[in-house]
């Protein structure tokens, strides 16, 4: 199943409206797509290892490979883009 | 938001259309010109406008507009899930990033490009940084970015600053802040990341400057593409040509916040400013409901 992180922090104001908007989608493709999310700032050695220097980023892995990035926060329909893609 | 608080304020049915609710404000750095805040995160002020525009009970639909056209007695704004239907359209769309559009800027970003100094910042702990602009956000993302980073450059294309001298005098307080003004970038280099950017005169004999981040905060272009299918009219800038009542051409539409410009005023860009419009927005909606005609605007029609 495609793993879908959202690397956020606290103190970005975008990365507090993607947040619900991942929520959304979790319920919604629930055992279609795993969804979690990344705090970078207790987390900052992994945000480093996936070279996050832009937040809200969101990453889509398969198989424990990167395949799609989206950096910024793009909408609903951006995110559901995103995933139909994979 | 405060147009909503208006419009509620004088039982105005209505719904807010919007993506992002909070918009521009939530990449917003630290505020302290809004009145009651001595000093308030963009994010936080935010936050508190939504908190009382759903005081009201006031829908927000996360939803993407994707055409506003002219129908019978009103309005249609149709999102990418339905159609709705209004007597009045306050635009607020506000305004999206100016880019540079410089080699090399879409492809670093988000790997070390970014228009959110707020947002990114602290991913450039000990990092080296430029800060690109000279108006508030740049400077004020500067100071911010000075907390974090190693080293900042902030570099304008002018020899001074349209920020406010408060936030001048604090950025020349820092020590960590070098200035390079009268100079443009030109490029921005690197490997996987963001390595160096090129500027367009030498600064201590070098014309490359080796960088970590680039944080480009150079204003903003108004998000006014959906109103040409209503026929508003723009200025040369595309900014919504509105009266001091924030009335435009089009009887029924009215614009109010970054995207709108009060014809023969001044440009200015602030949280209190886009409040004020969209109070002002609300106000003439309920005269114009009332009376079933708009003013008059004030340039000329």
């Amino acid at each position: 199943m495609p793993v879908l992180v959202d690397f956020w922090a606290p103190w970005c104001g975008p990365c507090q409206t993607a947040g619900p908007v991942i929520e959304e989608l979790a319920k919604e493709y629930e055992g279609k797509i795993k969804v979690g999310k990344l705090n970078v700032d207790e987390n900052p050695k992994i945000s480093e290892k996936y070279g996050i220097l832009s937040i809200p980023t969101v990453i889509i892995f398969k198989n424990g490979e990167e395949v799609k990035r989206q950096v910024g926060f793009v909408g609903k329909e951006g995110y559901i883009n995103l995933i139909s893609n994979i | 938001m405060s147009a909503s608080i208006y419009a509620s304020r004088y039982k105005i049915s209505h719904l807010i259309f919007g993506e992002t609710p909070g918009g521009q404000g939530m990449l917003a750095g630290t505020v302290e010109n809004y009145p009651g805040y001595v000093s308030i995160s963009g994010p936080e002020l935010m936050k508190n406008f939504v908190n009382q525009v759903k005081h009201y009970g006031v829908e927000i639909k996360q939803e993407k507009v994707g055409g506003l056209a002219k129908i019978e007695n009103g309005f249609e704004v149709k999102t990418d899930k339905e159609k709705y239907q209004a007597k009045t359209l306050i635009l607020a769309m506000g305004a999206s990033f100016r880019h540079l559009n410089i080699p090399g800027e879409d492809k670093f970003l988000g790997r070390g490009v970014s228009y959110c100094t707020t947002c990114d910042i602290p991913l450039f702990r000990d990092k080296v940084v430029a800060i690109i602009g000279g108006g508030d956000s740049a400077v004020t993302g500067a100071i911010h970015a000075s907390a974090f980073a190693k080293k900042v450059y902030i570099i304008h294309r002018r020899n001074e600053y349209r920020a406010e001298p408060v936030w001048v005098e604090k950025l020349k307080q820092s020590k960590n802040i070098e200035e390079i003004l009268s100079t443009q970038i030109t490029q921005i280099s690197g490997g996987e990341k963001v390595e160096s950017i090129s500027l367009d005169k030498p600064y201590q004999g070098s014309q490359i400057l080796k960088v970590d981040g680039v944080f480009i905060e150079v204003g903003q272009v108004p998000s006014s593409v959906l109103v040409g299918q209503l026929g508003v009219e723009l200025d040369e800038r595309s900014y919504i040509k509105v009266n001091p009542g924030m009335v435009t051409n089009i009887a029924g539409v009215f614009a109010a916040g970054d995207l709108a410009a009060i014809q023969g005023g001044i440009l200015f860009r602030q949280f209190i400013t886009a409040a004020s419009d969209g109070a002002r927005a609300a106000a003439s909606v309920y005269q114009y409901l009332h009376k079933g005609q708009a003013p008059t605007p004030s340039w000329g029609k």
